[in-house]
């Protein structure tokens, strides 16, 4: 099978590559960023996907499935840059694929598309509403593009779309929003809360994207993989100080001392837990997870 | 914290049938030395502040799902930590409860993060229907927040009964246990519901007891469990079959508050500490 990766050079990306090369599978990425060094069966295409040599790579190559990832979180992009590469990006790719008559897409989106809230229940299912848009407005392109991406299951039937809505990744690469939360020495929390964090190692990570491709249906999915744990158990354990911050002062404090920069909207995502229920995936699919969450936050602490 | 944490009973609260792992936390983020810490200091309460008396644990499933569900009693909720404690204490195997938790206390800081590390999680209908699938315990009051501010002159009267804990019951298919709670009306009277204050902490309301310093008074309290019930349906049907369902529960309830009033009226041999006229 001829598999087009877009966002192809970001950590997740290499290593769905590598898994699908060694499954025998040919790929093209397309990434706006170079992949030094890429492996004997990847074709690599500098393009944006938003613009036309994007497309050219569809009309010439003609991949059977696309698995779409060149997504950015509020750590890599302002908001407007956000919505032309999240929103706008996802349009054009699904775009192509209609015109190009791909089989297969696979949008990888984020389960903090739930949002977190006081009332939120634990474990969502992908019949849960996209609370994100109220309790974390940065994430509205996320959910847009989520949704976005759900919608081709209807406008684009014979186009066989699987929308994953994955946990947050740990690994040795310390790439993802919760290594980027996790960077510095000083970790933020707010003061009497300790949400629960779930997360998956990027191995893992990756090894789901590859089963949704070769073993999943199309629909919308959660993916996890082991338990979550609260967030002072994560901190503790990947060897970082916990500084519990009142919430008055919770914002004013971030970028400061060491502390991450985080938008506002931010703090009901450290106060709350996100956790999602990725049972049906794991029927679906077969996908099992292979780190549990203390090798997958050794593998984060020990790098 | 070991100091905090007595021995027997962190070893019943290792017998809870919970998956714990290395961490000693569960898929829910409950953790083995919290609710140590939780059941020891409840436990003090159960034994010795109230000296609680819990009958009819013998209708609590062993291991199967089931819907608990009483009466509020007293100005702040003392109950849901006895009939919490009394399945860990008195019962065998023990088994974790959870309680459907008022919206706001998630809010507060501390009550938010130590809820969750004991299991209690905020009442909405999502984590009911998954406990109950996972055949674990939850226990509810659907008078709600109506059921807690009772003045003493109301004490033992049943405000309205929610309904949604019995389509959720039947959708999941578990019995629904009923139990009173007395003895928390007279710990705990009632004289004045401060609804201004309440609002300032997040709280509905702050309720004034008799004895004015908004703790309750030590006085015993029993815990009165009712034979399982079991309704035909799957949550769809109409609401005059739920209501009629609901009704029953509640009439159940009612009657297990007379008898453990009719107990207590036993066991202090008619000198029921609080009279009408003190009020």
């Amino acid at each position: 099978m001829k598999v087009l990766i877009t966002g192809i050079s970001g950590k997740l990306g290499r290593l769905v590559a590598l898994s699908l090369i060694e499954r025998g599978h040919k790929i093209l990425g397309v990434d706006r960023r170079p992949w030094p060094g890429s492996p004997d069966g990847v074709e690599m295409y500098n393009a944006d996907i938003r613009k036309r040599p994007a497309e050219d790579v569809f009309r010439t190559q003609r991949p059977d499935a696309v698995i779409h990832m060149a997504t950015v979180s509020h750590f890599e992009s302002h908001a407007e840059e956000r919505y032309r590469i999240n929103l706008k990006g996802t349009q054009a790719v699904f775009d192509n694929c209609h015109k190009y008559s791909v089989e297969r897409c696979i949008f990888v989106g984020r389960h903090t598309y739930y949002g977190a809230a006081p009332d939120s229940p634990l474990y969502h299912t992908e019949d849960d509403p996209p609370e994100a848009i109220s309790t974390f407005p940065e994430l509205a392109d996320l959910v847009a593009a989520d949704l976005y991406a759900g919608s081709a299951l209807w406008r684009y039937p014979e186009l066989k779309t699987t929308v994953l809505r994955m946990c947050y990744t740990l690994g040795p690469s310390h790439h993802g929003t919760l290594a980027q939360f996790l960077r510095g020495e000083r970790v933020p929390t707010v003061l009497g809360f300790d949400p629960l964090y779930q997360f998956l190692h990027e191995k893992d990570a990756a090894s789901a994207v590859t089963a949704a491709l070769c073993e999943g249906s199309p629909g919308v999915f959660n993916v996890s993989g082991p338990q979550p744990v609260p967030l002072s158990v994560l901190i503790q354990v990947t060897g970082r100080a916990n500084w519990r911050i009142p919430e008055p002062l919770f914002n004013s404090m971030l970028g400061r001392f060491g502390l991450p920069r985080l938008p506002p909207g931010a703090i009901n995502h450290v106060k709350f837990p996100v956790v999602v229920d990725s049972e049906p995936f794991q029927k679906d699919t077969g996908f099992q997870y292979s780190y549990d969450e203390v090798r997958a936050m050794e593998a984060f602490a020990n790098m | 914290m070991s100091l905090l944490i007595d021995d027997e009973i962190y070893e019943r609260v290792s017998r809870l049938d919970i998956p714990f792992n290395r961490y000693g936390l569960d898929p829910y983020g409950i953790s083995r030395d919290h609710l140590g810490f939780f059941f020891t200091s409840l436990g003090w309460f159960y034994r010795n502040y109230f000296n609680v008396t819990a009958i009819g644990l013998e209708h609590i499933p062993k291991r199967e799902g089931a819907f608990i569900i009483g009466n509020h009693s007293g100005g702040i909720p003392v109950d849901a930590g006895m009939v919490l404690t009394s399945l860990v204490l008195d019962l065998d195997p023990p088994r974790l409860g959870h309680a459907m938790v008022e919206k706001f206390a998630n809010k507060l800081p501390f009550l938010s993060q130590y809820y969750s590390r004991f299991g209690q999680f905020t009442g909405i209908p999502e984590h009911a229907k998954r406990f109950l699938r996972e055949g674990r315990l939850v226990v509810a009051f659907p008078e709600g927040v109506r059921g807690i501010g009772k003045l003493y002159s109301e004490r033992y009267q049943l405000t309205r009964f929610g309904t949604g804990f019995m389509r959720i019951a039947l959708e999941a298919g578990v019995p629904v246990v009923p139990f009173a709670f007395v003895g928390g009306e007279e710990a705990y009277p009632v004289i004045s519901r401060l609804e201004g204050i309440g609002k300032l902490v997040g709280a509905p309301f702050i309720p004034v007891p008799r004895h004015i310093v908004p703790v309750p008074v030590p006085i015993s309290c029993q815990i009165i469990y009712g034979e399982p019930m079991y309704f035909e349906g799957d949550g769809s049907e109409a609401d005059e079959v739920i209501f009629g369902y609901v009704a029953q529960v509640k009439a159940k309830v009612a009657s297990l508050i007379e008898e453990g009033r009719e107990l207590r009226r036993e066991l202090f041999s008619g000198d029921i500490v609080l009279d009408e006229d003190d009020v």
